[in-house]
C-alpha cells in the first residue's frame, strides 16, 4: 500500500513528487519507472549523442532525488495492469501496489510509421536515454544518415550528429521544417542555416524503404524516399514525434481521446486518478479546449498541479500551448501559440524582418490580444509577450511598440504592470 | 529574505546600475578592465528598462513559482529552499532558452558566449547588491520582503 502511486518517473513524475512533498511531508510515495534511472532530462538526449552533455550532466535533478523526497522509486519495473475499483496498479513480476491517488504519468513513445525495412540493424527512435546510447555507439563508427522527420527531434537529433561528423540528410514530409511550430519564413531561415552546416534537406518526401548493404542485408545500408532516390547511409533515425502510451488505462474507465483526457485539476474521468504529461490531453489556453502537448515544461507543470492536488491542495492548471524554445544550429528561436494561422484574414500579424541581420519578429493577434509569436534571433523579449498572452492583455495602445527593438517593461502604462506585474512595484 | 525593489520614480536612468553589475560580474573587478579588456565584455544581469520619461532597472525577480525552475530543461535553474533565491547552475545549463521563454520580466539574458544564460544572482557575496550600492538616487532598495 502507497498513498500516492505514480506511474512514470519523467518531467510529470518528478514535478508530481515535488508538489506532493510541499503539501505532505509523510504520505507514502511509489513512483514506477520502466528506465533505470529516470530523473533525467529527456530534451539533453541530443546532448549526449553531440558530446556536449555526459551522463551526469544530463541529471536534472540531484542523484537522491526520490531519498530526499522520500518517494519510493521502481526503477526498471514496469506497470503492466490497473484495477480502478480496487485501487492496485499490476507490475511486472506478478506484484502489485495499492494506491490511495494515482497518477498516470506515461509519457510518450515514438510514432513509428510503417517502413519497409525498418527492422534492419541501424534503425533507430530518439525519445529515451537508451535511445541515445545505442544512436551514440552507432555514431562512432557510421557516416552518413537519415533522419526521419523535420521537427524539433529530428533538428535536435541531426544537429548532434553533424556534430559528431556525420553527413546528415532530413527527410520532411511537409514543405518545409519545423512546419507545426513556424511558419515559412521563419522556417527557410533554418533551413538555412543547417544546409550551411551540411545537410541535405529533402522536403515533401518521405522514406519509403530502407535497404540494406550489398554485404549485409540486415544491416541499413540506405533508405529509399517517396521520389525513388537512394540515399546511401549507415544509420535511419525516426524522429517524427511521439504518441501517449495510453496502453495502460485501455479496457478501464478511464475516458482517453487521443491522450488520457483530464480535467483543468488534471483529474481524468476515474476518482482519484490522474493523468499529466505526454500522455495527458490538458487544456491549451490559446485554443480554449484540450488537446496533447508534448513539451517537458508543461509536463512538468501539469505533473506539479496533479501533485497538489493528489496531496489535497486545490490548484486549477492555468493551460499551456504550442511553446517551443530552440537553440539548435546557434539559430535562438522561440515560437508560441499560433504562429502560422490558416486562416491569415481572420488575425491581425505584425512584422519585423531583417535579412541582413537575420532578425525576423512576428506577433499575431486577435482581437488586440497577443495568441502567438515567433522570434529569432532577438529573443530576450518573448517571456514578458508571453505573460501578456497569457493575461490575455489587450495591447491596442501598444502595439506600434511590440516589435521596437526598444520595447520593455517600461513600455508597459504603470496602471497596466500594476495589474498583471501583483507585489511589485509597491 | 531581502530583495531589490525599483522605485522607478527615483530613476534617472543614469544606467550606473548595469555599469556596476557589469563590473562586479566581470573575472577583474575593475571597471577599466571590465569594459576594455576583457572579451567578450561581462554582461550586465540587470537591465535599465526606459521608456521615456519613465525608466527603472529591473533584474530576476527570485519568483516565489518561478516559472524558469518549472520549465528549465536541464535542472540549471533551482529554487534555493533556505534562502528563495532562485539560483542558476552554468555548468548545468545547456543554453535552451526556455527559461528566457517563460520569464515574465524578461530577466534573464543569453550569455554572450551564446552557450547558457546568465541573470541576477543578488550579489549572493556582497551584503548589498552592487546595482542597489551604487545606485545614486535611491531608485534601487535592498529591503526585506514577505514571501
Amino acid at each position: 500500500m502507497s498513498k500516492y502511486v505514480i506511474v512514470g518517473a519523467s518531467a510529470a513524475g518528478i514535478g508530481a513528487v515535488e508538489a506532493i512533498r510541499e503539501v505532505d511531508p509523510v504520505g507514502t510515495v511509489t513512483v514506477i519507472s520502466d528506465e533505470q534511472c529516470p530523473q533525467y532530462s529527456r530534451p539533453m538526449i541530443s546532448d549526449l549523442v553531440s558530446g556536449k552533455a555526459n551522463f551526469d550532466k544530463m541529471m536534472c535533478r540531484e542523484d537522491e532525488f526520490w531519498q530526499k523526497n522520500h518517494a519510493e522509486a521502481l526503477t526498471g519495473r514496469t506497470a503492466v495492469n490497473l484495477n480502478l475499483a480496487e485501487k492496485w496498479v499490476a507490475l511486472d513480476k506478478g506484484d502489485h501496489i495499492n494506491f490511495e491517488k494515482l497518477l498516470i504519468a506515461t509519457g510518450g513513445k515514438p510514432f513509428v510509421p510503417k517502413i519497409e525495412g525498418s527492422e534492419k540493424e541501424g534503425v533507430y527512435t530518439f525519445t529515451t536515454l537508451s535511445d541515445a546510447e545505442s544512436l551514440a555507439a552507432k555514431v562512432e563508427t557510421a557516416k552518413n544518415a537519415v533522419v526521419v522527420g523535420g521537427g524539433l527531434i529530428g533538428v535536435s537529433v541531426t544537429e548532434a550528429l553533424v556534430k559528431r561528423g556525420l553527413k546528415v540528410t532530413m527527410v520532411e514530409l511537409k514543405d518545409h521544417i519545423l512546419s507545426l511550430i513556424l511558419d515559412q519564413t521563419a522556417s527557410e531561415m533554418v533551413e538555412n542555416v543547417i544546409s550551411n552546416a551540411g545537410v541535405s534537406i529533402a522536403t515533401g518526401l518521405s522514406v519509403q524503404r530502407v535497404v540494406g548493404k550489398p554485404e549485409a542485408d540486415n544491416v541499413v545500408g540506405g533508405a529509399v524516399l517517396t521520389n525513388g532516390e537512394q540515399v546511401p547511409c549507415d544509420m535511419v533515425i525516426i524522429a517524427i514525434g511521439v504518441i501517449p502510451r495510453t496502453e495502460l488505462v485501455s479496457g478501464t474507465d478511464v475516458k482517453t481521446n487521443r491522450g488520457i483526457i483530464v480535467d483543468r485539476f488534471m483529474r481524468t474521468s476515474v476518482s482519484d486518478v490522474y493523468a499529466s504529461g505526454d500522455v495527458a490531453e490538458a487544456y491549451d489556453f490559446v485554443l480554449g479546449k484540450n488537446r496533447l502537448l508534448p513539451l517537458w515544461p508543461l509536463a512538468l507543470e501539469e505533473g506539479k498541479v496533479a501533485g497538489y492536488n493528489m496531496a489535497g491542495k486545490k490548484a486549477e492548471y492555468p493551460g499551456g500551448t504550442a511553446m517551443s524554445a530552440l537553440k539548435y544550429f546557434d539559430i535562438p528561436i522561440i515560437s508560441i501559440g499560433i504562429t502560422n494561422p490558416r486562416e491569415a484574414s481572420a488575425y491581425e500579424i505584425l512584422v519585423k524582418h531583417e535579412p541582413e541581420r537575420a532578425l525576423y519578429k512576428k506577433i499575431v493577434l486577435t482581437d488586440n490580444v497577443i495568441v502567438g509569436l515567433t522570434l529569432v534571433n532577438d529573443i530576450e523579449k518573448a517571456g514578458v509577450f508571453f505573460h501578456l498572452m497569457k493575461n490575455g492583455v489587450n495591447v491596442k495602445r501598444l502595439k506600434h511598440e511590440l516589435l521596437s527593438e526598444d520595447f520593455c517593461l517600461a513600455t508597459l502604462p504603470r496602471s497596466l504592470r500594476r495589474k498583471v506585474y501583483p507585489g511589485e512595484y509597491r | 529574505m531581502k530583495r531589490i525593489i525599483a522605485k522607478e520614480e527615483y530613476c534617472m536612468g543614469c544606467g550606473l546600475c548595469e555599469v556596476y553589475c557589469t563590473v562586479q560580474h566581470s573575472k577583474s573587478k575593475d571597471i577599466i578592465k571590465a569594459y576594455n579588456r576583457e572579451k567578450p565584455r561581462p554582461l550586465s544581469r540587470v537591465k535599465l528598462e526606459v521608456h521615456k520619461p519613465v525608466s527603472f532597472a529591473i533584474q530576476c525577480r527570485h519568483c516565489e513559482d518561478a516559472p524558469c525552475v518549472t520549465a528549465c530543461l536541464s535542472g540549471a535553474m533551482q529554487k534555493d529552499e533556505e534562502t528563495g533565491l532562485v539560483t542558476h547552475d552554468a555548468d548545468k545549463c545547456i543554453g535552451c532558452w526556455t527559461c528566457i521563454m517563460v520569464c515574465p520580466y524578461g530577466a534573464i539574458k543569453r550569455d554572450p558566449s551564446g552557450k547558457i544564460v546568465s541573470k541576477c544572482d543578488l550579489c549572493s557575496e556582497l551584503e548589498v547588491p552592487a546595482c542597489v550600492a551604487n545606485c545614486p538616487n535611491g531608485a534601487l532598495v535592498y529591503k526585506e520582503v514577505k514571501p
